[in-house]
């Protein structure tokens, strides 16, 4: 990809900015594709990426029902880490960080990726013991992840509170993890995909999939008919109501996720700080606003608006915390649909429709994925088959019982 | 002091009270009842801040919560609280204001230097540069450069707390329209609530001055609040805003009105269950798009007649007005009886009603009707506007304030942020509310009834010819025309891309004074009508809101309140070092070294005996006829067959076959059952039963009752354990014979108070947990601790009690087991095998997965010789650098005191057929050799806790 | 924030209760297969509208009950108490 420089812009200033190309264009779409992907989140995007730049295939739509990364891309809190317990988990997630840490380069768009740290804290002697074991863990795996001691975690965040109700006994810290810009990222797929020749659809909303002989050949949308020899699903919050049209049911539980930001105050906090037990993770946007989130709401819900139970909870979490932030205000607070599996992990690959394929069950950390998950299923779409990073992460583990329970192994969640 | 721009007399301010207050070092003086904003305006204090992205100098725009440019640091004893909106904010004495984002001052900015080079820096120019080699190399000076203030210094001296209301009608607004709904409920007899967020209720009251009923607006004013004030089902709230509209009409609402103090400063977050909500929220000005229409001097013309009317202050001495409504007459008519220049009214519309103009004339007020503002001109402040006439030559007029009047937009925030779907009325050129599944309504000029003027007429936005990249939209975010046009040049085509691309209504203000204007010039530019392009969603918060008003009074201890022993205080007068054990706070030790008051309690309890708190044991009494039949469904182990007075030791699964909590249960009759579960999950087991009567089994005749908290436990352990207990008068016979390891009795003591005890062992020793009512814990602690000193007891805590299961090899569910660890893991296999009938979880045990042999499985390892030791999460490895594989994990450890050894437990891949292996044990880099022996370390025969 | 008419209670805060999935979740036997048994344990009816679901009135009365609530708008339909047949919604 090329066409955003240092130059390019210095021109584009002298001429008014009356040169720059549309980012992506609006087709119309075609009546048959060899792939369809549903969904122009960060997944389906990068998913039609791979698949047009890998694998050479060029006929591909991606059907969005509402706008470019309007679902959970763009509500997201930014995360990106790769910091898991089991090997399958570090090993998919380090593929995804490592695609993000060329991705500004790679797709000529800057995604603001800043690795500043990802930083978990532990609150007591024995969750110490269970940090250690999560750690070692994932150095094993192979990433990088380092045990800091009480006196540390305060250099690092200068504003912490250590004698909360839950003193602060030290924690973890990934350096390569940090945040990046949302909006960013699914836009910069977005113009390497439409660069590539895929067609985003944006307004198409799929109502019905068409299968025969328990295999796929296209699906009915808001604009008409459109088959396609292979269709694949990346709809975050809804992968259950698709699935239903499919004729599938899914272990999902969708689920508000709220987020909240205050107004934007000069640089105070410089790393992305967790805490499992003071349920809250924050972060200090480049904007300057904080970012907070924490746990999802307890029942179902395909509303993206935001509630005040866990408003007052993540807040009071905060200021447990970081006191120095009472005085600011919260700006804005809004949610998520996100899809929980019993597991916490996602479930990728194939359905059991011919041809039909998932990307979903993404739950809390859908986002931090979106390289890795949209290269290894373009690879699982192109040879149908799933791609080996993510054999385990397949429907099929709940039929043989076989879960990678990364919240009860380590505490932590995806 | 002279206030150069105060009206001599008039106004709500009260002279009587002059209040000093400093600005950017400065001290100028102001009056009670007037706003920072209006007593810098009275000052003529013109540029107030420097805007956020090319430091352009920005001065008051509005009197209300759209301002987004009069966003300073306030300081009045609460420290210098950032983003502060001026014209929310009451001037208080002694009251200091800075301008945060500026150097090295206000009135000159290094920074402009990004103004100067404004092509340079377009919509989502970080986009597109600051790639290579990486974003890291220039992001701390994009921080450094956002921000619209610091965090205050220093500790927050205010309190916070939350409120709840319930009502049958919240009325939010006391403008005329909502204080006519709320004296419409209150005769009606409604519990109403009355929501203002100024100080004083009246909203345009407080300054327009059209009659209402044929009476001033002053008495009519009077006259409802008076009646609403003599209502007893009235409650009126001033300097409170509503922030939030929730799902099932709930509100939540932002209280100030005990915030602006020096000292004491509380602030209130309510939470209001509401019947109907009225929604009167009135309406906002837009300014209107021209060149440099930001410049300080340029504001709304209705705020300019706020400001005149209601604070007696003039924000110009010359001034020029600019609309394309009505209402923008009526207020510029107002600023010249107020005593005002009116060097030019600038109608962009074709045609106006012809008894404005006529008006104007009679006031020697120079009319240009369909003409079009070009450009302000000015440097720091605005002092000549360029017009293009009718017919089309350009014209300059000198001034040194514009009074802008784009229309009136609905104050419909609250509405869309209740589920209400707006549509855009062509006519009034605005968004007004359309339908919302909600119990509200919404009344007054918040739904498009613009009563101000007999008739309100507005033209549709004309574009101004002015360079589009000096056409301010978003004043906050200092987003222009051409962004927007490069939003759309760049197909950015949905209102939520634009927003995000240029950041077009995303401050802090939440686009009150520009999403319309934005959404009008984009739809524009693509062809499209304002209702065709849509509205984004609004969001809570209204208005940003302290977060220390949303936390409360949940902090600290009140976070989560812990749960305490009902003898805390008798152990910690006992040197007890307190920690969190799954929200009990339980001694860890007594005394001040960690690891040697941990070695002497270990040994305390082998050698002679000591006490432990083991109050927060789960207790779930489970009594009826079919009471063995549902713990037998509950336990993975056998339950019918034990006999009362008889205990077991039993293993909980979930529904997919994972163990959950272990502990012992008693038969205390036959159709009476005493539960124990570890004291970290006695209530979400007490929970969890229940749900399995209710929901899956309500044919089952029994009841559940968690007991827990009624009893508190002494557990006395050690060789000498017996003796110290059979002192106690009138206890039963503690012998062997009579009650013999595993086995439960009860019984009075000599002064008639009931005890439980029965004989378990958690630590390998003989051991007694004596339960007795919680609320007589220190007494019987007191007894104990006397009946022990002959036999040299003392005390031990959980950790001491943790090495001492250790060495036995007890199971630690939660630590020794995982998320996935079934009861084949540990050994339970032949209790599986032989238990009878379904059991919750036993379905899941069947699977091939759960079968396998070389699942992670629990095994006991010892490290002998040499210094070496691990700790708990060293991971059991083969292989090593990048070909280092983790086999399992080491989930408990300790150098036992009593072995002298590493000892510990862990979760080892086909762990159960390899005994006597050497294994390998990963920790932090270091790697030492353990080998695999039997899951216990101590007594394996249990020859000490049976004796 | 929801406002749930406990059958027992009243109306009462969210807060108050906890959520658990669908309701009218027939528990198998062990006899059946592995696909059955993890339909039973996984798989969730999560529909995007109308849910039949259970709720307890934990910090209340304790007691569990159905709810048909639509999950977009999160409008309360109907509570029954357990064991009784799930209401027609007419929507």
């Amino acid at each position: 990809m090329k066409g955003y420089s240092t130059f390019s812009l210095i021109r584009n200033a002298l001429g008014g900015h009356r040169f720059w190309k549309p980012v992506w264009r609006t087709p119309e779409p075609k009546d048959s594709y060899d792939v369809v992907i549903i969904g122009a989140g960060g997944q389906g995007l990068a998913t039609a990426y791979y698949l047009a730049r890998k694998y050479g295939i060029k006929n591909i739509a991606v059907l969005e029902k509402g706008f470019i990364g309007g679902g959970n891309t763009g509500r997201n809190t930014q995360v990106t880490r790769s910091n898991y317990f089991w090997p399958q988990s570090s090993a998919f997630f380090d593929h995804s960080l490592k695609l993000y840490e060329t991705l500004s380069l790679d797709l000529n768009f800057n995604v603001m990726l800043s690795q500043r740290g990802v930083l978990n804290l532990v609150h007591s002697h024995h969750e110490f013991e269970g940090l250690r074991r999560w750690a070692n863990a994932i150095r094993i795996n192979g990433v990088d992840t380092d045990i800091v001691t009480a006196a540390e975690v305060k250099e690092i965040v200068p504003l912490i509170n250590m004698n909360s109700r839950f003193p602060v006994h030290g924690g973890s810290i990934q350096r390569r993890g940090g945040i990046s810009r949302h909006d960013a990222v699914v836009w910069a797929y977005a113009r390497a995909a439409d660069a590539h020749g895929v067609d985003i659809i944006q307004q198409c909303e799929v109502m019905e999939f068409a299968i025969s002989n328990g295999k796929v050949t296209g699906v009915e949308t808001t604009l008409g008919k459109i088959s396609a020899n292979q269709v694949s699903i990346a709809v975050a919050g809804h992968t259950g109501v698709l699935a239903g049209k499919a004729g599938f049911r899914v272990p999902i539980t969708s689920m508000g996720l709220q987020a909240m930001v205050s107004e934007p105050i000069k640089p105070c906090l410089d790393t992305m700080l967790t805490s499992p037990v003071i349920h809250m993770y924050v972060s200090q946007s480049d904007r300057g606003e904080i970012v907070l989130g924490g746990g999802a709401d307890v029942y179902t819900s395909y509303a993206q608006r935001g509630g005040i139970p866990l408003l007052e909870e993540n807040v009071a979490a905060l200021l447990e915390l970081i006191p120095a932030f009472s005085r600011l205000r919260l700006m804005r607070q809004w949610s998520g649909i996100v899809d929980i599996t019993p597991d916490t992990t996602p479930i990728m690959g194939m359905t059991p429709v011919q041809n039909l394929y998932i990307s979903g069950g993404w739950g809390t950390g859908g986002y931090k994925a979106i390289p890795a998950g949209g290269d290894t299923m373009a690879y699982t779409i192109a040879n149908d088959e799933p791609h080996s990073l993510i054999t385990d992460f397949g429907l099929d583990r709940f039929e043989r019982g076989v879960l990678i329970d990364e919240g009860a192994a380590s505490g932590v969640s995806h | 002091m002279k206030q150069p721009y105060r009206i001599a007399e008039g106004g709500r301010i009260d002279r009587s009270q002059p209040l000093n207050f400093v600005f950017n070092g400065k001290t100028y003086q102001g009056y009670s009842g007037d706003t920072l904003a209006s007593a810098l305006l009275a000052n003529g204090v013109r540029v107030v801040n420097r805007s956020f992205k090319f430091h352009r100098p920005r001065g008051i725009l509005s009197a209300g919560v759209e301002e987004p440019n009069a966003l300073l640091g306030v300081d009045y004893g609460r420290g210098m609280l950032p983003i502060v909106r001026a014209t929310l904010m009451p001037l208080i004495d002694g009251l200091r204001a800075e301008t945060q984002g500026c150097f090295p001052s206000v009135n000159f900015d290094f920074m402009r230097v990004l103004d100067y080079t404004r092509p340079l820096w377009p919509a989502g120019f970080y986009n597109k540069v600051f790639k290579w080699p990486s974003w890291h190399v220039y992001e701390w000076a994009i921080r450094q450069a956002a921000g619209l203030g610091r965090l205050p210094d220093g500790t927050d001296n205010a309190r916070y707390r939350h409120m709840n209301a319930h009502c049958d009608v919240l009325i939010i607004g006391t403008g005329p329209a909502g204080l006519a709904a709320a004296l419409k409920v209150a005769r009606a007899g409604d519990d109403v609530l009355v929501v203002e967020q100024d100080v004083e209720q009246g909203g345009s009251l407080l300054y327009d001055s059209v009659k209402i009923d044929g009476q001033s607006p002053d008495e009519w004013r009077a006259g409802a609040i008076a009646e609403l004030q003599a209502c007893d089902n009235v409650r009126m709230m001033l300097s409170a805003t509503v922030v939030g509209y929730y799902d099932h009409n709930v509100l939540t609402i932002h209280d100030r009105s005990a915030a602006y103090r020096h000292e004491n400063a509380v602030e209130t977050f309510w939470r209001v269950r509401a019947g109907r909500v009225v929604l009167a929220t009135g309406a906002i000005e837009q300014p209107l798009m021209f060149g440099n229409n930001d410049l300080p001097g340029i504001m709304l013309a209705g705020s300019m007649h706020q400001y005149a009317s209601r604070y007696a202050v003039h924000c110009g001495r010359r001034i020029v007005g600019v609309v394309n409504n009505d209402l923008g007459w009526h207020s510029i008519v107002a600023l010249h009886d107020a005593g005002v220049e009116i060097a030019a009214i600038i109608d962009m519309r074709d045609a106006v009603n012809e008894q404005l103009i006529d008006r104007a004339r009679q006031l020697d007020i120079d009319v240009h009707v369909g003409a079009i503002p070009i450009c302000a001109r000015g440097s720091g402040a605005v002092k000549k506007l360029e017009y293009r006439d009718s017919s089309g030559r350009d014209k300059v007029v000198d001034c040194d304030a514009i009074a802008v009047s784009g229309g009136l937009n609905p104050t419909v925030h609250l509405y869309s942020q209740a589920g209400g779907k707006l549509r855009y009325d062509e006519e009034l050129a605005c968004f007004r509310p359309h339908e919302c599944r909600q119990q509200v309504a919404i009344v007054g000029a918040a739904n498009g009834e613009f009563a101000t003027a007999d008739t309100y007429n507005i033209a549709p936005r004309k574009r101004s010819p002015a360079k589009t990249n000096a056409q301010w939209i978003d004043f906050l975010h200092d987003v222009t025309a051409s962004d927007i046009e490069l939003a759309v040049r760049e197909n950015f085509l949905s209102v939520e891309h634009l927003k995000r691309y240029t950041t077009v209504g995303m401050g802090v203000d939440q686009g009150k004074t520009s999403n319309l204007n934005a959404l009008t010039l984009f739809g524009e530019l693509t062809g499209r009508r304002p209702g065709e392009v849509g509205t984004t969603t609004f969001r809570p918060m209204f208005m940003p809101v302290t977060m220390g008003a949303i936390a409360g009074n949940h902090l600290g201890d009140f976070y989560a309140p812990a749960k305490l022993l009902p003898a805390h205080d008798w152990h910690a007068a006992r040197g007890a070092v307190f920690d969190d054990y799954g929200g009990w706070k339980r001694p860890a030790y007594y005394g001040d070294d960690r690891e040697e008051c941990i070695i002497r309690e270990t040994l305390l309890v082998r050698e002679s005996v000591g006490l432990l708190d083991a109050s927060p044991l789960g207790k779930i009494e489970v009594k009826g006829p079919d009471a063995a039949e549902f713990l037998n469904r509950i336990y993975v182990n056998t339950v019918p067959t034990l006999k009362p007075g008889k205990i077991r030791y039993g293993l909980m699964l979930d529904e997919n076959g994972v163990v959950i909590d272990d502990g012992v249960f008693i038969r205390l009759a036959d159709e009476h059952f005493l539960v124990n579960t570890t004291s970290g999950h006695a209530d979400r087991i007490a929970a969890w039963l229940e749900e399995w009567h209710q929901c899956e089994w309500p044919d089952l005749d029994l009841v559940l009752s968690p007991v827990t908290a009624q009893w508190a436990v002494l557990t006395v352990a050690g060789p000498k354990a017996r003796a110290v207990l059979q002192s106690l008068p009138g206890i039963i016979d503690l012998s062997t014979e009579n009650l013999p390891h595993m086995s439960f009795a009860s019984g009075t003591f000599d002064d008639g108070s009931v005890y439980r005890i029965q004989r378990v062992s958690f630590t390998g020793e003989q051991s007694y947990e004596l339960s007795v009512p919680a609320d007589r814990a220190t007494e019987f602690f007191d007894r104990v601790w006397q009946a022990g000193e002959p036999y040299g007891m003392d005390l031990f805590g959980a950790e001491s009690q943790m090495i001492l299961r250790l060495e036995k090899g007890f199971l630690h569910v939660g630590a020794d087991t995982d998320g996935s660890t079934n009861p084949l893991d540990i050994g339970f296999g032949r209790i599986v095998a032989n238990k009878k009938g379904d059991f919750i979880g036993a379905r899941s045990l069947k699977r091939a997965e759960d079968q396998r042999t070389d699942r992670r499985q629990l095994i006991g390892f010892e490290i002998t010789g040499g210094e070496e030791t691990v700790f708990a999460g060293a991971h059991i490895v083969t292989g090593n650098g990048a070909g280092r594989r983790s086999e399992g994990f080491v989930t408990s450890a300790c150098i036992s005191p009593t072995l002298g050894k590493t000892i510990g437990l862990g979760l080892l891949e086909g762990g159960q057929g390899r005994k006597g292996q050497t294994i390998q044990l990963y920790d932090d880099g270091k790697v030492v050799s353990a080998k695999i022996v039997d899951a216990c370390f101590y007594d394996p025969d249990g020859e000490r806790m049976r004796g | 924030m929801l406002r749930i008419p406990c059958p027992h209670c009243g109306t009462r805060d969210e807060v108050e209760f906890h959520w658990h999935g669908d309701a009218h979740v027939i528990r198998p036997g062990p006899e059946v297969s592995d696909a059955e048994w993890s339909d039973y344990l996984f798989n969730q009816n999560n529909p995007k509208g109308l849910h039949y679901e259970r709720w307890c009135h934990t910090f209340g009365c304790g007691q569990w009950f159905n709810v048909a609530r639509d999950t977009v708008t999160h409008e309360i339909h109907a509570v029954y108490r357990m064991g009784e047949s799930p209401p027609d919604i007419d929507q």
